[in-house]
């Protein structure tokens, strides 16, 4: 239905050619541009009234002493579902290690929380099929476990900055909400994301569909196909800059994809731009010595590329 | 009534302390409204995520940017 309604406006009332490249790049357009905003409107509400049960409190007490394995597990999937934002990366970072949740375990928590959100699997579901928003999913939980694991292994508990262990954190506060106050926090949720997100969004699928429209079938072949190595590192380190703009990168990665781009390699930029982000480091750097948040960076990119790998050689 | 407004600073903290400001000037309640920005002071209220909202020394939100008019009513209920 929505084809047809893009088809009509592009063909019916602009009166422009079917195969033509502005056709074809407006038709992208307007498709993906209501697609994704359908989506988008519908997920966001869906998940805010699912976070609205999980307070960070409860993760806290869930994870508090876990052992390793378990509590890595437990934390990567707890992090899909918490409510988190990266402003409160310090608060929740000290409350974790204040109540006892094991270092590896936290970092399983921090990776895994903005590495799979809302945002970005709506949008690889929308454009790319529920088989591969599985697959990040799967794979980011699993960088999540992993790199926690090893995180932890480390015994790097004394790079943390001394303060945070002197720190007295009062009782905990639980809000609870009933069915009313669940349905308001979604509503303001949904409302004050996309109005962060939309101009991203809209820029991110015009730039995919002038390159749907205009660049030549197979053009990304060579130099980002799964016969280039240096494609997937490559790819990580383009990501990290790109932080909080999955949204609008997302939709460009999927025009690159037609014309070439291994799907491995699209695994491993999108997770390096959601999970790998400059502003967070700066703020984590706050509860981390600078050896950690190298640690902590330099584990997760190595996941990330191994990922990228694998699929590339798999797919 | 004593307000505290506790954040660290970022985006949501500050709308969070605008929105507090109206609602107390719109609500006439006579109160002090203060800006808690240290985050061992943030974490003595034992709140993890900000803005977090404290009034009279307890805790009655966090994490979230309520409207002037949630906001309101939450003081108006406080205060009586």
């Amino acid at each position: 239905m929505l084809q047809q309604f893009a088809d009509y406006i592009v063909y019916h009332l602009l009166g422009l050619a079917h195969g033509s490249h502005l056709g074809d790049a407006l038709n992208f357009f307007i498709y993906d541009t209501i697609k994704i905003f359908l989506l988008l409107t519908s997920i966001i509400f869906i998940v805010a009234i699912i976070r609205s049960h999980f307070t960070p409190e409860r993760t806290r007490r869930l994870l508090s002493h876990r052992a390793e394995y378990v509590g890595n597990g437990l934390a990567a999937l707890l992090g899909i579902v918490t409510p988190f934002c990266s402003c409160s990366a310090v608060p929740l970072f000290i409350g974790f290690v204040e109540s006892g949740v094991p270092l590896g375990v936290t970092f399983s928590f921090l990776i895994a929380s903005p590495m799979v959100n809302e945002v970005a699997l709506i949008l690889l579901w929308g454009l790319f099929g529920w088989k591969i928003a599985l697959l990040y999913i799967g794979t980011g939980v699993a960088v999540a476990i992993a790199a926690g694991i090893v995180i932890g292994r480390l015994k790097m508990e004394r790079y943390v900055q001394d303060y945070v262990y002197s720190i007295k954190m009062g009782t905990g506060f639980d809000q609870t909400m009933n069915w009313h106050e669940r349905v308001a926090y979604a509503r303001g949720y949904t409302g004050g994301l996309l109005k962060k997100i939309w101009p991203y969004v809209v820029v991110g699928i015009a730039i995919g569909g002038f390159i749907h429209g205009y660049a030549p079938e197979g053009f990304l072949l060579e130099y980002a196909g799964p016969s280039n190595p240096i494609a997937v590192p490559v790819a990580v380190l383009v990501g990290v800059p790109l932080y909080s703009n999955a949204a609008g990168v997302i939709p460009i990665v999927h025009a690159l994809m037609e014309k070439g781009m291994a799907m491995g390699t699209v695994l491993a930029f999108m997770m390096a731009v959601t999970a790998l982000s400059l502003p967070e480091a700066i703020i984590l750097k706050n509860v981390l010595k600078l050896r950690l948040l190298l640690t902590f960076f330099g584990i997760v990119a190595v996941a990330i590329v191994g990922v990228g790998y694998l699929f590339n050689a798999l797919l | 009534m004593n307000i505290k407004v506790l954040g660290t600073g970022c985006d949501r903290c500050k709308q969070l302390h605008s929105n507090t400001m109206t609602a107390v000037i719109e609500a006439n309640i006579d109160a002090d409204i203060e800006k808690v920005e240290d985050i061992a002071a943030i974490m003595r209220y034992g709140v993890m995520a900000t803005p977090a909202l404290v009034i009279n020394e307890q805790v009655k939100l966090m994490g979230k940017v309520p409207s002037i008019a949630e906001l309101k009513s939450l003081l108006l209920s406080v205060k009586h």
